[in-house]
């Protein structure tokens, strides 16, 4: 038996004995999935345990080295135990910023202090992390950021305001963008710091948006207090750092483009029904069905288009610019084409409604996608300038 | 099949377009026109063309082709596209060819394939009858009479007529117009009496003709497969040649694009160059989004014929209407965007809005395959 056998063989084993029955049932919603934390949310009791006995073979985070807290699998491996985790439905045992968009920055910017005193931490969901970015004046131009940190020996004095940063109010540490110098270009003079939630200087207030409650929140710093220990990289530095998760950010977004399970097309022939010839009997709505499908399967391809070219040693190609502002494009004429098909279904918004008012949300949701991390029109910006060589105004 | 290109096929590529944007330019195809050229293509370009095995390039080996599949033609399409390079290659290469292909006999297939390999022989599909594509209507009738067959009607749209050493009739032997059944293909010799070809000029410069038949009497032995029996080849063919004319689409395109876009970059109006101003660099970026997503297709699209896919009905449809789309909105864009200098004749980003709407209209537009492709999905 070769490696990898023995080590499907064992991780089946392992798996079948330490899952627990009630990590095998699919996720309903956000609320299902574990992130962990000084306070753990928990919307069942076995999540601590799986996450613990997962976390205890570093399997939570099991591509990352094993000196932090990682599973030091090889890719192969990595997609072994997934495949396993699947062929008995077991949930991903922890969810987190931390995993998905800190860790990736720290092993590659990170000191190996900072590896080794935060990684674990995350592998281990002991500690919950959000992402301080955006400001009410620094959207879109997210390089303008004011909030100001002030270099007092061995540590930063934080003053200023940050916006939109989802489920602070359930973090316990940020990975903050911070302007520790004015004198440069606005590109300079941005440092990476992380720092501790729990303390006076540090204040969270949830936003309520269009689609109802969400996880987004308005941060406020009066005299917060970071470590020098916890500047990430150089200081100044901060805007590759903060362009290296940005592009890892878009990625996940852009991946809400996919096609839906069951298409917008059978959901319409099963509302509205079907003329004689078997079309479906709203022929305007059929052609923006047809349209949108056409373009789901089109994107599909590029998907696989460019992750085939990058297979064969191409690099990421220029087609990979348009994911962010064609993925989310796509899955806003969804959720329009949703509303259109669904017609007085989908307009509930709580109590005894159809779809427990989840077509409507899910719509009014959906129009953030063109706005949180880069909205369409600075993608078409980076387009223009960086692939297509137009020039500034 | 990865969606990449191996190292046989960028050399195809690459030697295509060398090889077009010296010989079959917009340039030769401008003088083509102004010269009232009957055929529409330049025959020493075409002998070059044949000597490089293009005539034959999606033919198997054993027909005396070079067995470079429909990715390889599709490659060279998608360059004539880009320099809307005047030849046969649509009606002989990749239509007729890929009729003989699915419904000859073997002996069919070897006197015919490898005649059209070796650039000896030129074919056209006659198959539209009405304004619009709709193969099953075909109407022109063939009715036997001992070992012959006697055709009377008429074909619009013959690809090539008036060069065209035979035609392949699409012809009703049974049924009614609409049905599936009673669809016959004939192997009719241009000079066989009663087939009279009348020269169209189209808005593209391309020769297509109008044929007529005229108690045209052909023997048994020239019916491609079965009696009444051609939809099911008929149908495979017609998704090959749209996932071809797809690539051509993609070629010209993304040329129309990127000489706009050059042209974005040198042409000032109230002192800077236009490409500086936001409301044209948006519509831009969308187009580059839109020709990404073209590329895509059109390759998942041609490796779906080279890997065998029983029906192609999908990706020729998805590959056409999509693509079709495209090359509206971009040839669109490139007139509006070059402004009164591309409204002129002098200038040949004209050349492109042309042949486009012909390409597009071609055995299926936009509405008809975005139709097809809701068929297709069941709704």
């Amino acid at each position: 038996m070769s490696d990898l056998e023995q080590f499907r063989q064992d991780t089946r084993t392992w798996l079948e004995s330490n899952c627990p029955e009630s990590m095998r049932v699919p996720v309903k919603g956000f609320e299902d999935l574990y992130n962990g934390g000084r306070n753990p949310e928990i919307a069942h009791p076995d999540q601590k345990l799986w996450c613990d006995r997962m976390a205890e073979r570093g399997w939570t985070v099991p591509h990352w080295p094993k000196a932090y807290g990682g599973g030091g699998l090889d890719a192969a491996e990595v997609k072994i135990l997934s495949e396993e985790m699947a062929r008995i439905g077991a949930r991903r045992a922890l969810d987190s910023f931390g995993i998905s968009m800190l860790g990736p920055a720290l092993l590659h910017f990170g000191s190996e202090e900072q590896k080794l005193e935060h990684l674990p931490k995350i592998a281990r969901g002991e500690i919950r992390w959000c992402q301080g970015y955006s400001e009410p004046n620094a959207g879109s131009d997210l390089a303008s950021l004011a909030t100001k940190a002030e270099d007092k020996g061995d540590h930063y004095v934080i003053n200023g305001q940050k916006i939109w940063t989802s489920y602070a109010d359930k973090a316990d540490w940020i990975f903050c963008l911070v302007r520790t110098d004015n004198s440069g270009s606005k590109h300079e003079g941005i440092s990476f710091v992380l720092f501790d939630m729990d303390q006076p200087g540090v204040t969270v207030r949830p936003i309520k948006l269009i689609s109802g409650s969400s996880p987004f929140c308005e941060t406020f710093f009066d005299d917060a207090i970071a470590d020098k220990r916890n500047l990430v990289g150089e200081a100044g530095n901060g805007w590759t750092i903060a362009k290296y998760l940005l592009t890892h950010e878009r990625e996940m977004i852009s991946g809400f483009g996919a096609a839906p399970k069951k298409s917008v097309g059978q959901v319409a022939v099963d509302t509205i029904g079907t003329d004689a010839s078997g079309r479906l009997a709203s022929p305007v709505l059929r052609q923006a069905i047809a349209q949108y499908q056409l373009d789901t399967l089109v994107f599909g391809a590029t998907m696989a288009r460019v992750g085939d070219e990058a297979k064969a040693g191409q690099g990421l190609g220029a087609a990979s610019s348009i994911f962010k502002y064609y993925g989310t494009e796509l899955n806003k004429r969804r959720n329009e084409l949703n509303l259109a098909v669904c017609g007085e279904q989908a307009l509930g918004w709580e109590g005894e409604v159809y779809h427990d008012g989840m077509l409507s949300r899910d719509w009014l949701r959906s129009k953030g996608n063109s706005i949180e991390g880069g909205t369409t029109e600075v993608q078409l910006n980076i387009i223009a300038k960086r692939v297509l060589g137009l020039p500034d105004a | 099949m990865a969606l990449v290109l191996n190292e046989e096929q960028v050399m195809l590529k690459e030697s295509a377009a060398g090889f077009l944007a010296e010989k079959a330019s917009v340039a030769q195809l401008r003088a083509l026109r102004d010269s009232d050229s009957e055929r529409g293509f330049s025959d020493d370009v075409w002998r070059e063309m044949a000597e490089m095995g293009w005539a034959g390039i999606a033919i198997a080996e054993a027909f005396g082709g070079l067995g470079y599949g429909y990715t390889g033609l599709g490659l060279v399409l998608e360059q004539a596209g880009r320099n809307l390079s005047a030849s046969p290659l649509q009606s002989t290469v990749l239509v007729a060819a890929t009729v003989i292909g699915e419904l000859g006999s073997e002996q069919q297939k070897e006197q015919w394939l490898a005649a059209i390999a070796s650039g000896e022989k030129l074919v056209s599909l006659a198959l539209q009858e009405g304004a619009h594509h709709d193969p099953l209507h075909t109407a022109l009738g063939a009715q036997a009479q001992g070992n012959e067959y006697i055709l009377n009607g008429a074909k619009v749209l013959v690809l090539d007529a008036v060069s065209a050493d035979a035609f392949i009739v699409i012809a009703r032997t049974a049924a009614q117009p609409g049905d599936e059944q009673g669809l016959s293909a004939f192997l009719v010799d241009a000079a066989t009496a009663g087939v009279t070809v009348e020269r169209r000029k189209l808005v593209d410069s391309r020769s297509v003709g109008a044929l007529s038949l005229d108690n045209v009497r052909v023997a048994a032995d020239s019916l491609l497969g079965e009696p009444g029996a051609a939809w099911g080849g008929l149908k495979r063919a017609l998704d090959i040649a749209n996932i071809g004319l797809a690539a051509e689409l993609l070629g010209l395109s993304t040329e129309a694009f990127e000489r706009t876009v050059a042209y974005l970059k040198e042409r000032k109006q109230f002192g800077r160059v236009i490409g500086s101003f936001q409301g044209l660099q948006h519509r831009a970026a969308e187009l580059f989004a839109e020709l990404e997503l073209s590329r895509s297709i059109v390759l998942q699209a041609l490796h779906a014929i080279d890997a065998g896919e029983e029906d192609l009905s999908l990706p020729a449809s998805a590959a056409k209407a999509k693509l079709c789309e495209v090359a509206q909105r971009v040839t669109n864009e490139a007139i509006q965007m070059h402004g009164g200098i591309g409204m002129t004749d002098e200038h040949e980003i004209g050349f492109f809005i042309k042949r486009a709407r012909v390409v597009q209209h071609l055995f299926g537009d936009y509405n008809y395959h975005l139709d097809r492709f809701a068929q297709l999905n069941h709704f």
